[in-house]
């Protein structure tokens, strides 16, 4: 927990004299506090037959309480308040690391029912109980993110380039100020916001793919212009000055110099982006719903998607329950999966394509 | 191809500020003129002011008149784009393109110019270049290589043959040397005396001993105080600037009695 | 040369401007002000959808009470679990950007970084898988002794909810995913505080913790609370985790964090009713995202500028 050895600096600086008359704790003190508090919290828990989540607890409790009362005794208040801090930090930290670790554990240990080639190649035409599988709801996913990506990325790299390169004044101003206001946007707002545009032209009740994109689009264009605005801002000025030097006019100067030099963040933005909506559920939920069958068209009905697959699924399973639940979990798994894997592919994008500067 | 430049009562602004006032100069063809003054005392604004650099900046703008051989360069109709195909520019740190290699480097004036040549014209035009940059005999073996990871003297010669492959009839350099061991800058010397035969030549430098190797004619700026604009105090031959000047603020700087 | 001639005209000359170069720059400058669009198109769609809602009279919206009744406890529902998120959220973000910044060995900092940011790459609706699953009843034991024993308070009134799908449980969900963009933000600032002013403290004979007291949290403090309130923007728009963890039963307006009967929030409100409705209540849902979008907006702004003051602040020095 406490890192004793990376205090050494701060106290050898300079000692404050109150400190002196009690001496230091050996560098072992806090690890055998929490090896002394972990054997209490055993004997505590064998009274009381508790479970491995309180014995952490009484653990970490009973360990920070002895440490500090050791250090007040030992090195006097100051210092003891300091391991104090340091053990609550670590705490928060380790806390952190509950969901992670558990959700991790608990979507893969319930999703690995059914990983399995059908639930990949079937749809739910006809399937009552058990069997069936995703494949509509995964086609729907990638048809709607494609599209998303494909409205978005120009929109939102053009943007960025206004910003950078031509944007002064007011104009540029507002568009910084409402990007930022735009990632705040929650996402169930997005999808209302496309549904009440499709309802002017198409009447009430609409359900398209293309629906969802368009929600999805004003959730991922703010989060493609803020992160290829950082990008290009990178790109040194020397390069614009040497293009410009040689005669080269603006436009080409941004397509053939400062884009190719910024590809390798623009690529990890909007890989990131990406990541970002194939998740979102809440907007697709009122503008694409859902659907039993395979509909690869996104602006003919209603088409399926994972995460809203994954919702159906659990709440409202029908009967026997089971299956479907199973079937929600895989459907969750493999959102994990992919939102990991665009990670994954955003981090190597950034290292692999980075130009390569001696600088 | 080298080319005159007549420069007559040029005021250069950054938005209200004016920067530098009154500059009339005559820049001879086949020479090197050097500038020299001390920091912040506009002799860079001056030199990205001949080739339209200047206003890249935003809220920059220059009035008065710049003339090419009897080109007005800030005509209405005069575009800056073509100014500066006609007037290549070195900066003052190398800065060669990093996703490109030694090879691309060199045709990037073309390339991004999207003029079509033929692969053997561009290999020529490269070998030329680099060559006329003296560098050819350093690279020739990995001109597919990433141009930054040359040395700095390396780098700045990449940059001198990128700008000399597009033909321009004046080359500019905005303290070439100044990021450079003293090796290098020997080398980049000689070249510009070489390249003078082809080119008109104007360079910025802090050291007074490169402006009295190089060049020919020097022009002295200088500036009264903060705040104030930059002045063109004294233009003359080398020789002259150097051994007998007409003003004493130049005799002043020369001698290191200020700057 | 020698005559010199006034400036006639105090502007610089036109640009000559290429045909590529207007193509683009226009272009560029039509997809900045089609965000702008959006943003307008936004609000004025929400508005007109519904604007029938705003009209109509109170016995048809559902609930029959009109749609200041019907809105209320969805407010109020999405309040109170944005504010536990908020609560819960923020010092432990805090001390994970500390514990990032100043604890954490050097070289593993980074790495928890990822780790942390991790958090806020997981879908919303597998955080409602594992809210409903994993967290919900483990908490069930922890809220039977807060009733016991801390009963009193209405807080944790009786009876507790046999599923542990509370309020409490929705807010320490939202809690956690939140928690990235707070701890992001803290630790940004966190990692700017000026050497000058840390190592001056710890020259004074600080120790760490009083180092931290001195120079980085007061300088960090606009940050933590800018980070904050964008945090408390998520968690006012979260919208499935909500939905699948939240028994919503409309229970108005309580106080009662453990018992079964919670209001619903704004957000989950719609995303369980839209599929099944048609005509006004339409109407009505989208009225209630209208006034979800304008709290997340007010929120946001507020956040925005304290950030950005801060930034220009610094960006002076």
């Amino acid at each position: 927990m406490s890192t004793s050895t990376a205090q050494g600096p701060a106290t050898d600086v300079a000692p404050a004299p109150e400190q002196r008359p009690g001496g230091r704790l050996p560098r072992w003190a806090p690890w055998a506090a929490f090896v002394a508090a972990l054997a209490v919290a055993y004997l505590v828990g064998l009274a009381t037959s508790t479970n491995v989540v309180l014995l952490v607890i009484y653990t970490v409790v009973i360990g920070t309480a002895g440490l500090y009362v050791a250090s007040r005794i030992v090195e006097g208040p100051r210092r003891a308040v300091d391991r104090l801090v340091t053990c609550l930090v670590s705490s928060a930290f380790g806390i952190a690391m509950v969901p992670l670790v558990s959700l991790a554990y608990e979507v893969i240990r319930r999703g690995v029912l059914r990983f399995d080639g059908e639930f990949f190649g079937a749809s739910l035409v006809g399937v009552i109980g058990e069997g069936g599988g995703a494949y509509h709801a995964i086609m729907g996913t990638l048809i709607i993110t494609l599209l998303t990506t494909l409205i978005s990325v120009p929109i939102g790299l053009l943007t960025a380039i206004y910003l950078v390169e031509y944007g002064s004044g007011r104009l540029k101003r507002a568009i910084t100020f409402f990007v930022d206001v735009m990632t705040g946007i929650p996402s169930i707002v997005a999808g209302l916001f496309a549904y009440a545009l499709f309802v002017i032209f198409f009447g009430a009740g609409i359900r398209l793919g293309i629906m969802g994109a368009v929600a999805l689009s004003v959730l991922m264009i703010p989060v493609v212009v803020r992160s290829a605005e950082e990008v290009l801002k990178l790109v040194p000025n020397e390069l614009r000055e040497a293009a410009y030097a040689l005669g080269v006019p603006k436009w080409r100067t941004i397509v053939k110099v400062v884009l190719p030099t910024a590809i390798a963040g623009l690529g990890t933005g909007v890989t990131l982006a990406i990541a970002r909506v194939i998740g979102e559920t809440a907007p697709l939920l009122v503008t694409v719903g859902i659907t039993n069958g395979t509909n690869l068209n996104p602006f003919e009905g209603r088409m399926a998607t994972l995460p809203v697959y994954a919702f159906y699924q659990l709440t409202q399973p029908g009967v026997p329950p089971e299956n479907a639940i199973d079937r929600a979990w895989t459907a969750a798994l493999i959102l994990i999966m992919l939102v990991m894997g665009l990670n994954v592919v955003a981090r190597l994008i950034s290292r692999f394509f980075a130009p390569k500067t001696s600088r | 191809m080298a080319k005159r430049i007549d420069v007559s009562d040029l005021d250069i602004y950054y938005g209200k500020f004016l920067a530098v006032q009154g500059v009339n100069v005559s820049i001879e063809p086949r020479s090197i003129t050097a500038l020299i003054g001390p920091s912040g005392c506009g002799k860079s604004t001056f030199l990205r002011s001949i080739n339209r650099m200047h206003e890249v900046i935003p809220g920059a703008r220059v009035e008065g008149k710049v003339v090419m051989d009897g080109q007005d360069l800030y005509a209405p109709d005069t575009d800056p784009v073509t100014v500066r195909r006609q007037i290549g520019m070195v900066f003052q740190r190398p800065n060669p393109f990093p996703t490109m290699s030694i090879y691309d480097n060199v045709a990037a004036g073309m390339r991004l110019n999207a003029k079509k040549m033929s692969k053997a014209a561009t290999d020529e035009l490269v070998e030329r270049s680099l060559r006329g940059a003296n560098l050819w005999e350093e690279v020739k073996d990995r001109l597919d290589r990433p141009g930054s990871g040359l040395s700095g003297g390396q780098q700045q010669r990449l940059c001198i043959a990128r700008a000399i492959a597009v033909e321009p009839d004046v080359l500019l350099m905005d303290e070439p040397c100044s990021a450079l061991d003293p090796i290098s800058t020997l080398a980049i010397e000689d070249l510009m005396t070489e390249l003078k035969e082809r080119f008109t030549i104007v360079i910025v430098t802090h050291n007074m001993q490169q402006a009295a190797r190089v060049s020919q004619q020097t022009g002295f700026f200088n500036l009264n105080g903060v705040g104030q604009p930059g002045r063109l105090i004294e233009f003359n031959p080398t020789e002259k600037i150097f051994s007998n000047p007409d003003e004493k603020a130049t005799e002043d700087y020369i001698s290191g009695r200020f700057g | 040369m020698t005559v010199t001639s006034p400036p006639q005209e105090p502007t610089a000359p036109p640009p000559v401007r290429r045909p590529g170069d207007r193509i683009f720059s226009l272009s560029a400058k039509g997809a900045g002000i089609l965000i702008l669009v959006i943003l307008a198109g936004v609000t004025l769609f929400l508005l007109a959808e519904s604007f029938p809602a705003l009209t109509a009279p109170a016995e048809e919206i559902p609930g029959e009470g009109g749609l200041a009744s019907y809105v209320w406890p969805l407010i109020f529902g999405t309040l109170l679990s944005a504010a536990i998120a908020l609560l819960v959220a923020t010092p432990l973000a805090v001390g994970i950007a500390l514990f990032i910044t100043h604890y954490a060995p050097r070289r593993l900092a980074q790495v928890l970084g990822y780790v942390v940011d991790l958090l806020a790459a997981i879908p919303s609706i597998v955080y409602g898988f594992w809210g409903i699953a994993w967290l919900a009843p483990r908490l069930v034991p922890f809220y039977r002794w807060l009733e016991e024993n801390l009963g009193f308070i209405p807080l944790f009134a009786g009876p507790v909810s046999p599923t542990g799908r509370t309020m409490l449980t929705i807010g320490l969900v939202l809690a956690v995913m939140i928690l990235p963009i707070v701890s992001a933000i803290s630790r940004e600032v966190f990692s700017q505080v000026p050497t000058l002013h840390t190592e001056a403290a710890l020259a004074l004979g600080a120790t760490r913790w009083e180092m931290i007291k001195m120079a980085v949290i007061p300088y960090g403090k606009s940050g933590i609370i800018g980070g904050a309130m964008l945090g408390l923007g998520r968690a006012l728009g979260e919208t499935m985790a909500v939905a699948i963890i939240l028994s919503g039963s409309a229970a108005g307006i309580t106080f009662a964090l453990i018992s079964s009967a919670n209001p619903q929030t704004i957000a989950a409100n719609i995303a369980l009713q839209f599929p099944e409705s048609t005509g006004i209540d339409v109407n009505t849902l989208i009225a209630s995202g209208l006034v979800l979008f304008v709290i997340t907006l007010l929120v946001n702004m507020l956040a925005r500028w304290i950030v950005n003051r801060r930034a220009d602040f610094s960006g002076a020095n």
